[in-house]
């Protein structure tokens, strides 16, 4: 029972990381379910929303306010995405790229030219900390919780809606009046804020923000949007979906918990990632190819099946 | 009223796929006017309509509505006045978007969406109001998804929504011709209903010859990017189908066949 033991030790931690990655994890569905936009900023200021958070705390400034600016820093890296895409007419996925090339230089710089900066909650009140899993847990559940209120909210009002169907579709979003530059911006904004507060919970979780912090967490956002979609399939309500996402970036963390455990090497965890999220994204397609190819075969049958009692008869 | 005033459009300019598809193009339409638009592939009868709604600037020439100069608003400014229904029944509403949420959006055309809700209290009343005319039994699934429904069902909500503001100017842009013959000709029937009812300025790309005699006051006919017949009034009331062939070899000094203008 000792491995059993061992996992239910760690799941604390793997609830907690999945509790304050579900935050950015939101930020993606936004962008590539609400909007149909694959942004690839996050990768960027998820570190972007760490960095500022752990400077600001350093600089003796309690987190609450710290978490503030990790948000507006996120919340800006996406506003240059959406510029970049908008008025330069740079393709999505290639803006995100360009914004997260470019966020690297500048998060070193955030960072005073450093790789990482560590805050330890032994020097200051944080709002999470490996330490104190379950704590962190119950904070992080609450931004979540808040998080999905707002979102609710907000894709119920006028300018919500104007971006739900910029993302369902621009052309007849132009023809009722939409200006879909500016819904875009709003919706990249949003997004990347919500990814820069994750950032910022997380630095203070894991006690630094590290320039690479953020690599691969597209993927890994992108693989509990899509958790969430399968085991919330059946939901329709729209705050029911948000939570399908949180709860998918929880499993996602106990999984890897659970690989770690199994003795699998940490190093290999992105390939994993990479390959769990590949062929989630290829169910789908297999889905439907499986369904016409059955179709076909028993419209065959059934041919089969008339004619021999035709001959019978 | 719309006033096109000596338009031009030219695609790929200095290429090889070089095309002028509209050439020095002057219409004007008086307020109530409902013209339709017939003319072969390529007369530019579908890049008149997307120059008025503003998919992109026109190289010259001005396009005023009311009066006032359009030429070089954006699409999404213009759309204030303007009214679309596009071939595809795709294309005029959003599908992953309920019934009353598309017409809340088209409800709120040309102003600024704010953070107040999206759909009022009293709006879905007036919802269910519209649509129980249509008697397709959508007044009564208001939260149903437009993804799920049919091809006729989605032009008709599209025209709905395409009113609903009373635009100066109605664009319909061959609205009937991805629907079965029946359900066509009750997209039509609806479509010269909402005019009437709202008095609206209408242009109505058809390809159907007969469809652009028996409907609206007037009959444009576009050939290579320009007005080539324009008829209202009685002249156009006692329009037949081999009259108007007859004046089109006239107008464009060429002999055609019907396939031509009906086919392409």
């Amino acid at each position: 029972m000792n491995f059993f033991t061992a996992l239910l030790a760690q799941m604390p931690d793997a609830v907690a990381k999945g509790l304050i990655w579900g935050l950015m994890a939101l930020g993606v569905y936004i962008t590539y379910k609400i909007l149909d936009f694959p942004d690839l900023t996050v990768d960027g200021s998820l570190c972007t929303g760490g960095a500022v958070a752990a400077v600001i705390i350093v600089g003796g400034i309690p987190a609450p306010m710290a978490l503030i600016g990790a948000l507006i820093a996120g919340g800006l890296t996406g506003a240059v995405t959406g510029l970049l895409h908008t008025k330069m007419g740079i393709p999505g996925i290639l803006a995100g790229i360009l914004t997260q090339l470019a966020l690297y230089s500048i998060n070193l710089r955030i960072m005073g030219n450093r790789s990482n900066v560590s805050v330890s909650v032994d020097e200051f009140p944080l709002m999470a900390s490996i330490r104190y899993p379950w704590q962190t847990c119950a904070i992080a559940l609450v931004f979540c919780i808040g998080t999905i209120a707002v979102l609710c909210w907000f894709f119920g009002t006028e300018l919500g809606s104007a971006v739900r169907a910029t993302g369902s579709n621009p052309n007849m979003s132009r023809a009722q009046g939409i200006n879909t530059d500016r819904t875009k911006m709003v919706a990249l904004i949003l997004s990347n804020a919500l990814v820069g507060l994750s950032g910022g919970l997380f630095a203070q979780y894991q006690s630094a923000a590290d320039v690479n912090m953020g690599r691969g967490a597209i993927v890994i956002g992108l693989a509990a949007v899509i958790i969430g979609q399968v085991l919330f399939s059946r939901v329709r309500a729209f705050g029911g979906k948000l939570t399908g996402v949180v709860v998918g970036s929880i499993i996602y963390y106990i999984v890897i918990a659970l690989v770690i455990r199994l003795g699998l090497n940490t190093n290999d965890m992105k390939l994993i990632s990479a390959a769990v999220v590949a062929v989630f994204l290829a169910i789908p397609y297999w889905k439907s190819n499986i369904a016409q190819k059955n179709h076909r075969r028993s419209l065959a049958a059934a041919a089969a099946g008339q004619s021999r009692r035709a001959e019978n008869a | 009223m719309l006033e096109l005033d000596q338009v031009c459009k030219t695609f790929n300019p200095g290429t090889v796929n070089e095309k002028t598809a509209l050439d020095h193009l002057t219409l004007r339409l008086e307020a109530g006017d409902f013209a339709t638009v017939i003319g072969g592939n390529g007369a530019g009868k579908s890049t008149m309509l997307n120059a008025i709604a503003g998919v992109w600037l026109i190289d010259e020439g001005s396009i005023r509505i009311d009066g006032a100069d359009v030429t070089e608003l954006s699409e999404h400014r213009r759309a204030l006045h303007l009214g679309r229904v596009f071939q595809d029944p795709m294309v005029g509403t959003a599908g992953d978007m309920t019934i009353e949420e598309n017409l809340a959006l088209a409800a709120r055309r040309g102003e600024r969406r704010t953070l107040r809700w999206g759909i009022k209290k009293g709006e879905r009343d007036k919802f269910r109001e519209l649509l129980k005319p249509l008697g397709l039994g959508l007044e009564d699934r208001l939260t149903a998804k437009v993804g799920l429904l049919s091809g006729g069902q989605r032009q008709a909500l599209t025209l709905l929504m395409a009113a609903l503001k009373k635009p100066k100017v109605l664009l319909l842009d061959e609205h009937t011709a991805a629907l079965d013959p029946k359900t066509a000709a009750k997209v039509l029937e609806l479509s010269d209903k909402v005019v009437e009812e709202n008095r609206l300025t209408t242009l109505m790309v058809t390809h159907n010859m007969k469809d652009a005699i028996a409907h609206g006051n007037r009959l444009i006919m576009l050939d290579a990017g320009r007005v080539i017949l324009d008829i209202s009034g009685e002249d156009k009331k006692k329009l037949t189908v081999p009259d108007l062939l007859a004046r089109f070899s006239k107008a464009s000094g060429e002999e055609v066949e019907s396939d031509r203008l009906l086919l392409a």
